[in-house]
């Protein structure tokens, strides 16, 4: 064991303040979610606030049957499905485009900013103007037409940006060499860059379907005559709030971290691959 | 230094071949002759991002010198909705009392302003000491990496489920009232915390915090370690290092996290109706408000104001921080 100078008990000091400040964080945004996950199994007379009246899984029960939520597990399909397609246009369009961009071209500076844009607009906004434009040509609004466009331009930034990176760090020398070789550009492509960039197209894949999963403000007036399944969540929310809803919500946020647990694992399965 | 932050960057994002050795120049750029045809490359994103995005909001302006029918819009160059907009009643009369108060949508857009300052302050004030603890006191890179995802996995979660997560925490039997109780700072639970200004901004900051610790995190691990040693080898101290050093290299990092903040929270509105109880309204409730009664057009004027608002900002930071010459 190294001795302990003034200078190292000083670091371990320091270090240790910055670690109680970092468990102190980590109890701040993850606490609220903590307690809503222990209120969802609430007694059958409890409220939605401490104390437990008992523990059951009433709440959690009501949740299942289908005619006191309205259409909940109608609402989750729809969401799942409308993230899936989200997920596939956000990982193909960003692949495109990281690749587009490897080369300079003319306006290349323009479709820049513009696909930065989908990040900055913010989702009211975004969700307003389409509809409003929408109304006035007539045409209706449908989650899985102008809920899909909003939700693609929300996400491809993301996708956009894990892709860039990918390609800035590539080297094209294994291109070049498979080239001279006399691959054609779609061998090239399947042999070569596709292999080496999957985690990457993952990794892109998962910002689409997460985001678009949770996404509540651009499909507000978007979703026309079904729900998504945040649009539920809100419409329960005006509603008198039970603990039911509280059981929703911890069904979410267990799904969303399943699926990011899928991917990381899907992510580092392919990483090992790779190399 | 090259090779650490190669390794350090690899496990994020992608899997790349080996950089070449030490010195030698990756080549980066796709050569011209290969690859294929940019055009066909970018048209689909191209197509997708005109009709979902340039053409709404191009649409989005011309509405809003268009008339309201009350149920609908009617074409024209009409000026009156902004005019509405900027001049409540009794504006610039003389003879009224709100002579010089502005009009409510120019307060809602300021108290808006207001709150979205506050809370990004306050992300700033505690997510920076996260960030560099993750960045530059665990040494362990895959510590670094778990902690750090820790901290993110709330990002990709619900922000409405996380609005509603604080009811029963802030509420008059919730929890932090029982604790208050507890450690009789209080002796009868106060209302104060749920449905006021504090839960509002304490959840906005739990929701939002963690799209500034995230780019904080990357620009201080991007610093080089050997600056630091050499800077403490010249005898500096290390508020020195931090002021010096640290801070000026971060700031594109904070630049961009207040930028993500600033943009999310302008366009607010969920929140303000789950904890604050639709007390206040924001540009984001106005802007809905007018939409449910088919007054497009102001509508759209809001909406305008806001884009206005946001651009402002959004230079404003970029003035203070140039985050191009930095990265």
């Amino acid at each position: 064991m190294a001795r302990w100078t003034p200078q190292k008990r000083k670091k371990a000091w320091v270090t240790t303040l910055f670690g109680s400040y970092y468990v102190i964080f980590i109890l701040f945004i993850y606490g609220p979610m903590i307690a809503m996950f222990i209120l969802s199994f609430q007694g059958r007379r409890g409220g939605t606030s401490f104390p437990m009246r008992g523990v059951s899984l009433y709440w959690w029960e009501k949740l299942i049957e289908p005619s006191t939520v309205g259409d909940m597990q109608g609402a989750l399909m729809r969401s799942l499905i409308l993230a899936l397609i989200v997920m596939l246009i956000t990982a193909i369009f960003s692949t495109m485009l990281a690749m587009a961009f490897r080369k300079r071209f003319f306006g290349a500076n323009v479709l820049f900013y513009m696909v930065m844009a989908g990040l900055m607009v913010p989702g009211i906004l975004l969700s307003l103007s389409l509809a409003t434009l929408l109304r006035q040509i007539g045409m209706p609004a449908a989650w899985w037409s102008s809920g899909l466009g909003v939700h693609v331009v929300w996400t491809l930034p993301f996708g956009f940006l894990v892709m860039m990176a990918v390609f800035n760090r590539f080297d094209t020398s294994l291109e070049e060499a498979a080239r001279d070789m006399g691959a054609n550009e779609w061998t090239v492509f399947k042999e070569v860059t596709f292999p080496l960039v999957l985690p990457g197209i993952v990794a892109a894949g998962l910002f689409g379907f997460t985001l678009s999963y949770d996404e509540f403000a651009r499909t507000t007036l978007l979703a026309g005559e079904f729900n998504t399944l945040p649009l539920d969540i809100n419409a329960s929310m005006t509603q008198r709030i039970r603990p039911t809803l509280f059981a929703l919500g911890t069904a979410s946020t267990l799904f969303s971290i399943l699926m990011i647990g899928l991917f990381l694992g899907i992510y580092s399965l392919l990483y090992r691959r790779t190399n | 230094m090259e090779e650490r932050e190669v390794s350090l960057h690899r496990g994020l994002i992608g899997a790349q071949p080996e950089p070449a050795a030490n010195g030698q120049r990756v080549n980066r750029q796709a050569s011209r002759e290969g690859g294929f045809p940019t055009g066909w490359l970018i048209a689909p994103s191209v197509a997708w991002l005109l009709l979902f995005l340039v053409i709404p909001l191009i649409s989005i302006f011309v509405f809003s010198f268009w008339t309201s029918t009350g149920y609908g819009l009617e074409p024209g160059f009409n000026l009156q909705n902004y005019g509405d907009y900027f001049v409540s009643n009794g504006f610039f009369d003389p003879e009224s009392r709100r002579f010089l108060s502005p009009s409510v949508f120019i307060k809602t857009l300021g108290t808006t302003f207001r709150f979205t300052f506050e809370v990004m302050l306050l992300c700033l004030l505690i997510g920076y000491p996260i960030a560099y603890f993750l960045a530059m006191r665990v040494k362990s890179f895959k510590w670094q990496m778990a902690l750090f995802l820790l901290c993110m996995v709330p990002f990709w979660t619900s922000y409405l489920i996380r609005a509603v997560a604080w009811l029963p925490m802030l509420g008059r039997r919730g929890l932090l009232n029982s604790m208050l109780l507890a450690l009789d700072i209080i002796d009868k639970p106060t209302r104060v915390l749920l449905y006021s200004e504090f839960g509002y901004t304490t959840a906005l900051v739990q929701i939002y915090i963690v799209l500034c610790v995230g780019p904080i995190f990357f620009s201080l691990a991007k610093i080089d370690a050997d600056i630091i040693e050499a800077a403490k080898d010249m005898g500096a101290t290390a508020f020195q290092i931090f002021r010096e050093i640290i801070i000026p290299l971060s700031l594109p990092g904070v630049a961009i996290g207040m930028i993500f903040i600033f943009v999310m929270l302008m366009g607010e509105f969920a929140t303000a109706v789950v904890v604050y109880g639709g007390k206040t309204s924001t540009v984001g409730t106005v802007i809905l408000n007018y939409y449910a009664i088919a007054n497009y057009p102001f509508a759209a004027v809001n909406a305008i104001m806001l884009m206005l608002a946001m651009m402002a900002g959004v230079v404003i930071i970029l003035r203070l921080v140039n985050i191009r010459k930095e990265l």
